[in-house]
C-alpha cells in the first residue's frame, strides 16, 4: 500500500484511502512512542529540511522528534521571508535542493508556497501550515485523536469553533473530516466566518449552546490576538461570554462532547482552564498522536518509489 | 516615398466608412483612397492587404511605462515599442513613477523621451502631490506641459473632499479624473474575496471595496460636474452603477482590461503570480456583466493597465508578488478572441472602445481615413490565428498570463508619425 501522491500539499482531494492509510500507520507508530527506545530505521539516510519561514514551537518540534525517531538526518531552518534578504524564494529554494535534500517540510506566511515548491524542487513536499490555507498534519492528527477516542470518524458532528476565517487549521478538518463521512459545522461570531465556506458543505451556527448541544466534537480554535483578531470582536472578554468553551456550557448542554484544540491555548479566552484540563478533553493526546501522525507521513512518503 | 495598402477594408465607425479600397500614402500622409491604377502601383511599394482591415489607430488609455525609475522594467521607447506590436499607434501612461508625474518637468521628460517614435505617449499626472491625497499638484502646469488627464492610480483618491477639489480644479480644463476605485481600508487582500480565496487560504478583497469608491466618485462628479473616468472596472455592481449614472446624465466613463472580461478567480489556484493584480480577477458572475456593459455601452473603451514587473519579483511568495500584467501585446487578440468572435461586440463596437472612445474621453483628435489627413493607422487581420510567446514580447517585462495561449486576431502593421512598424521592423514611410 502506498499513497496516491508524493507530495502532502494540503487534505483537499486526498483520497479516503490515503488518509485510511496514513491514520492506520500512526497506530503503529504510536505503539513505538510507548516503548522505552522510541526509535526505529526506517528513514535512515534519508535527508530532511524543515523549513520554517513563520515562528512555531510544537509543529517544528514535533516534526523534528518524528524525523529523529524514523532515524532520518535532520536539518533545520527558521529563517525570515526571503524577501525580506533580498533575495528570491525561488532562489533560497534552489541553493536548499543543490545541497540534494529527499525531503522539505515548510511553513510559510503565503498560501501556495508548498505547491509552489513542487514545481521548482524534486524534493516531496509535506507543508506544515501555509498562509490561511491548510495544515494538513494537524487536520490528520485531530481526525486521529478523535477515531482513537470514539471509535469512527464517519456520521460524527464536528464543529470547528472560534476564527476560522484566519486558520489554516479549519479547512484541512473541514477537507479531511468530510472526506472521512463526518458532518462539519463551525461556529463563530459572522466577522470570525469567511464568505463562500458553506459552498464546501459547512454548517454556519451562530449560537454557542447550539453548537454543543447538536454536535459529537468541538475543536476549538485559538484567537490569534497575533492575527489581528481585535479589529474583528470587541474584546476577549466579550468573546469568551459568548462563545468560550466552559464547563457550565457543557453540562448544561452535551456531557458527552469530545473537545479538541490544536493549541496554543489561550485560558479564560476560548477555553476555560477547567475545561482545558478536565474530563471532556484530548488536547495533550493530540499532541502525542501528532508526532505518531507525522511519523506515518514520513514513512510513507519516504518510502514511495 | 509611396506606399500602397492594397485592397484593404477600410473601416472607421466615427465616419461610417467600411468599403474596401486602396489606400496611398506618401510622407505620412494619406493623398489618395480609390482604386488606383497598374500605373501608380510601379512607382510605390505596395503592401497587400487584402481581407485585412485598416481602422483609426488603436488607443491604450491605462499603460505603466515605468519610468522614470523602473528603468529595469520598462521604458518610454520598450513600452511604446510593445504598443506598436500590440496594434497602438497612442497610448496614456500612468503617473506611478518613481518619481510621480507630478510636476511639469516630468510631464516634459516624457514627452522628450517618446519624441520620434511611432507611437504618441500622453502622461496622465498625479491628481495630487505624490498621489498621497493630501495636495493639489500643479495641475495647470501640468496641463500646459501636456497632462491629458489626471490620476492617483494606484489608489482612488485619498478621500471625497480631496477628490471634490480635484475635480473642481479640473474643470479649467476638462480632463477627466482617472480613478483606480478601491476602498482603501478594504483593500488589504491579495485576490478577489469569495468561495474561491477562502478556499485558497488567500485574503480578498471584497467587490464592495470597488463599488463604495465607484458610487462616492459619481455622487461627486455630479455634485461638482467634473468628468470621473472609471479606470480598470471589475465588478457586477460597479458596471450597474455606472450604467445608472449614465442614465441620469453624470459625467462618468468606464474602461475595462481585457483580463477582466477574460479570466476569473479559478485561475488563482495554481497560485501563479501571474494572476494576481489589483483589481483582481473576479467571479464569472462579475466577468458577465462586465461583457453585458461593454454590450450596452456602459462600459465605453477598453484598456491594457499594461503593468511590467521584473521576473524576480513575481517569483515571490503569493502574498509578497506585485500586482499586475503586461497587456499591450495581447490586448487586441483577446478583444477579438473573447468580444468580437463570440458575437459580444461588432468589429466597429471593438475599434470604438479600443481607439474613438478613450480618444475622445482624453479630448483628443480621433485620427480620419481620408485624402489630405496624416495616417494614423493600424491594419489588422481579424482571422489570423496566434500562438502568445512571452519570449517575443517587444517589452522589456514577461509577466502575462496569456503565453502560449491561441489568439484569434491580430495587428499586423501600424502607421504612425512618418512611420510604419511592420514585420517587426520600424522604418519611415
Amino acid at each position: 500500500m502506498s499513497l496516491s501522491n508524493r507530495h502532502l500539499l494540503g487534505l483537499n482531494g486526498v483520497p479516503i484511502e490515503d488518509i485510511q492509510l496514513i491514520l492506520d500507520t500512526a497506530t503503529t507508530f504510536r505503539e513505538v512512542l510507548e516503548r522505552p527506545i522510541k526509535k526505529v530505521p526506517t528513514l535512515q539516510g534519508k535527508t530532511i529540511v524543515n523549513l520554517f519561514f513563520e515562528d512555531s514551537t510544537r509543529t517544528r518540534i514535533s516534526f523534528e522528534l518524528a524525523q529523529k525517531r524514523l532515524s532520518a538526518d535532520t536539518v533545520n531552518s527558521t529563517s525570515s521571508s526571503s524577501v525580506k534578504k533580498g533575495e528570491t524564494f525561488k532562489d533560497t529554494v534552489r541553493n536548499i535542493e543543490a545541497m540534494k535534500v529527499d525531503m522539505i517540510i515548510v511553513r510559510h506566511k503565503s498560501a501556495g508556497v508548498p505547491q509552489y515548491l513542487t514545481r521548482i524542487s524534486k524534493a516531496n513536499i509535506i507543508n506544515a501550515g501555509d498562509g490561511l490555507h491548510e495544515h494538513p498534519t494537524q487536520g490528520l492528527l485531530d481526525m486521529y485523536s478523535i477515531k482513537e477516542r470514539l471509535g469512527r470518524l464517519e456520521g460524527l458532528n464536528v464543529c470547528i469553533v472560534g476564527d476560522v476565517a484566519h486558520s489554516r487549521v479549519a479547512l484541512s478538518n473541514i477537507y479531511g473530516l468530510k472526506t472521512m463521512g463526518a458532518k462539519v459545522s463551525v461556529c463563530a461570531p459572522a466577522t470570525m466566518i469567511p464568505m463562500g465556506i458553506e459552498s464546501l458543505g459547512v454548517k454556519i451556527y451562530t449560537n454557542i449552546d447550539e453548537a454543543i448541544k447538536r454536535n459529537d466534537v468541538l475543536n476549538i480554535l485559538r484567537i490569534q490576538l497575533e492575527r489581528n483578531a481585535g479589529t474583528r470582536i470587541p474584546s476577549l472578554r466579550e468573546y469568551h461570554n459568548y462563545f468560550g468553551i466552559t464547563s457550565e456550557r457543557i453540562e448544561k448542554n452535551n456531557k458527552e462532547i469530545l473537545i479538541l484544540h490544536p493549541g496554543p491555548i489561550n485560558r479564560g479566552v476560548e477555553i476555560s482552564s477547567e475545561v482545558a484540563d478536565g474530563p471532556y478533553q484530548v488536547i495533550l493526546d493530540q499532541v502525542t498522536n501528532g508526532v505518531a501522525v507525522r511519523m506515518a507521513v514520513l514513512y510513507l512518503l519516504g518510502t514511495m518509489h | 516615398m509611396k506606399t500602397i495598402l492594397k485592397q484593404v477594408t477600410i473601416l472607421n465607425p466615427e465616419q461610417k466608412l467600411n468599403q474596401k479600397n486602396d489606400l496611398l500614402i506618401e510622407d505620412g500622409i494619406i493623398i489618395r483612397i480609390g482604386n488606383l491604377k497598374e500605373s501608380d502601383f510601379k512607382s510605390a511599394e505596395v503592401l497587400d492587404f487584402e481581407n485585412k482591415y485598416c481602422v483609426p489607430g488603436l488607443f491604450d488609455m491605462h499603460v505603466h511605462l515605468r519610468e522614470p525609475g523602473r528603468e529595469d522594467e520598462e521604458t518610454i521607447v520598450t513600452g511604446s515599442n510593445a504598443a506598436a506590436a500590440g496594434g497602438f499607434t497612442g497610448i496614456a501612461c500612468m503617473p506611478n513613477t518613481n518619481p510621480d508625474i507630478d510636476s511639469a518637468e516630468i510631464v516634459r521628460f516624457i514627452k522628450e523621451k517618446a519624441k520620434n517614435h511611432l507611437v504618441d505617449v500622453y502622461p496622465v499626472a498625479a491628481a495630487t502631490l505624490s498621489r498621497k491625497g493630501e495636495a493639489l499638484s500643479p495641475m495647470f502646469e501640468l496641463f500646459e506641459a501636456g497632462a491629458v488627464a489626471f490620476s492617483d492610480d494606484g489608489v482612488a483618491i485619498k478621500n471625497a473632499e480631496m477628490l471634490r477639489n480635484v475635480l473642481e480644479y479640473s474643470k479649467n480644463f476638462g480632463t477627466p479624473v482617472i480613478e483606480h476605485c478601491e476602498d482603501e481600508s478594504m483593500a488589504d487582500g491579495v485576490m478577489n474575496e469569495g468561495f474561491i480565496s477562502t478556499s485558497l487560504g488567500l485574503p480578498g478583497i471584497p467587490n464592495v471595496a470597488e463599488d463604495l469608491i465607484v458610487m462616492r466618485d459619481i455622487m461627486l462628479s455630479e455634485f461638482t460636474g467634473g468628468k470621473v473616468h472609471i479606470a480598470h472596472i471589475s465588478s457586477k455592481n460597479s458596471v450597474e452603477l455606472v450604467r445608472q449614472a449614465k442614465k441620469r446624465g453624470i459625467n462618468v466613463t468606464a474602461e475595462v482590461a481585457p483580463h477582466h472580461f477574460t479570466l476569473t478567480d479559478e485561475s488563482l489556484k495554481s497560485y501563479n503570480t501571474n494572476y494576481k493584480m489589483n483589481p483582481p480577477l473576479r467571479s464569472r458572475a462579475d466577468v458577465d456583466a462586465i461583457v453585458a456593459g461593454l454590450k450596452d455601452g456602459t462600459i465605453d473603451c477598453i484598456a491594457s493597465d499594461h503593468a511590467p514587473h521584473a521576473i524576480e519579483e513575481k517569483e515571490m511568495e503569493f502574498i509578497y508578488a506585485p500586482n499586475g500584467i503586461i497587456g499591450l501585446e495581447t490586448q487586441f487578440g483577446l478583444v477579438m478572441s473573447e468580444l468580437v468572435n463570440k458575437k459580444h461586440l461588432s468589429l466597429s463596437q471593438a475599434i470604438e472602445k479600443l481607439s474613438i472612445n478613450p480618444r475622445k474621453i482624453l479630448n483628443l483628435p480621433v485620427p480620419e481615413i481620408k485624402e489630405g489627413e496624416t495616417a494614423n493607422l493600424t491594419i489588422i487581420d481579424p482571422d489570423l490565428i496566434w500562438t502568445v510567446d512571452i519570449a517575443k514580447f517587444k517589452s522589456k517585462a514577461k509577466n502575462s498570463p496569456f503565453d502560449k495561449r491561441l489568439l484569434t486576431g491580430k495587428s499586423v502593421a501600424v502607421i504612425n508619425n512618418k512611420k510604419i512598424y511592420y514585420e517587426s521592423k520600424f522604418r519611415s514611410i
